[in-house]
């Protein structure tokens, strides 16, 4: 594929690196004449100086036959019109901007750029993910598309204590994998095994399935009906 | 009709001055807080130090209930930006957007940007001018 690259700061000058590595014809467009001796330097005659949000550096840098375009400045106006340009002045098929002000992200997406990335949401996103909700803590984010793997403690009164793992009303293709049960061997559940108050079970589950997981382990069960 | 202005330079604080004496209420934003000493002490319209692209500054400005919004930075790309968000966020019904760039004031027509390149019009005016 070719891609252009504009802003060859840190952001820019190792997606370069990486897309270069595998393979790709890169072009980077940086404003600054020591950042682009610098890249170039480093890897090879890659980098232009110019302004990305000039047709005529862009014609140039031959963007009209990119696949890709990249929009990756320290500025959200740069980064909007850079990649307004690349798609509608020269029919780039796909374009991404960094998003500096989190509060931009929306108005990109809306105005058709492809590919938006926030750092500032990114970390926070992943932060949030880290911190533990009630009884529900992450371990693991598996490669494989969204899955991950969380413990689940089920409390004092849970709905699902007393039930078999076959009863639990478990979210799309959660699986419960293992069980740990006081200081007892870890035990492979099957549908059959109770599950009791104060058990740890790991749960492998899609990342979106998670508060309806924690829902179905950790709700109270309603107060038995008193018996006329 | 509420007016808001993004840039209180020259042309801003003057568009600012007319709009307000024809009875428009007016709300004129800058980052430089010496710029408002454009506006003279007859101005009855709100001069508010804020950030055109940033959506608190622009909702202090009240935004929503703004009928126009005119963008006249320095900068281009801001004045983009934030008539982009003024229409496309704040639903404003008329945006216009100051870029001096000819070719980049053409390509935001064709997307549906009302704009206007002080750049091309005065060529035109000292063109006609100068030929007739």
């Amino acid at each position: 594929m070719y891609i252009v690259i504009v802003g060859g700061g840190r952001a820019g000058h190792s997606l370069a690196k990486t897309l270069l590595e595998e393979g790709h014809e890169v072009l980077v467009v940086d404003k600054r004449d020591e950042v682009c001796e610098e890249i170039n330097e480093e890897l090879g005659s890659i980098c232009e100086v110019g302004d990305g949000c000039d047709a005529n550096v862009l014609l140039e840098a031959g963007v009209e036959r990119a696949d890709m375009f990249v929009a990756l400045t320290g500025s959200d106006e740069d980064n909007l019109v850079a990649c307004q340009l690349a798609k509608h002045r020269f029919s780039v098929p796909r374009t991404a901007a960094r998003v500096n002000n989190p509060s931009h992200e929306a108005l990109f997406k809306g105005l058709g750029i492809d590919i938006t990335v926030s750092s500032i949401n990114l970390v926070l996103e992943q932060i949030e993910h880290e911190v533990p909700t009630r009884f529900l803590t992450h371990l693991v984010t598996l490669d494989n598309a969204s899955l991950e793997i969380v413990q689940v403690k089920i409390p004092e009164g849970s709905v699902v204590a007393g039930n078999t793992v076959g009863q639990v009303d478990l979210p799309n293709g959660a699986l419960i994998t293992l069980l740990l049960r006081d200081n007892l061997p870890p035990q492979r559940p099957n549908g059959n095994t109770v599950l009791q108050a104060g058990d740890d079970v790991l749960v492998v589950i899609n990342r979106e399935c998670e508060e309806a997981l924690r829902l179905a382990l950790t709700q109270e069960a309603a107060p038995k009906a008193e018996a006329e | 009709m509420k007016v808001i202005i993004m840039g209180c330079g020259l042309v801003g604080a003057e568009l600012a001055t007319l709009l307000d004496s024809e009875e428009n209420q007016v709300t004129i934003l800058d980052l430089d807080p010496d710029s408002f000493e454009r506006l003279p002490p007859t101005f009855k319209g709100e001069a508010l130090i804020a950030d055109g692209t940033e959506p608190e500054d622009l909702e202090r400005a009240g935004i929503e209930e703004a009928d126009v919004f005119i963008a006249l930075t320095e900068e281009d790309n801001r004045n983009i930006l934030a008539t982009q968000m003024a229409r496309d966020i704040y639903k404003v019904s008329r945006v216009l957007c100051r870029i001096y760039d000819p070719s980049r004031s053409e390509l935001y027509e064709e997307l549906g940007l009302e704009t206007f390149s002080p750049t091309r019009i005065v060529a035109h005016l000292l063109r006609q001018r100068l030929v007739g």
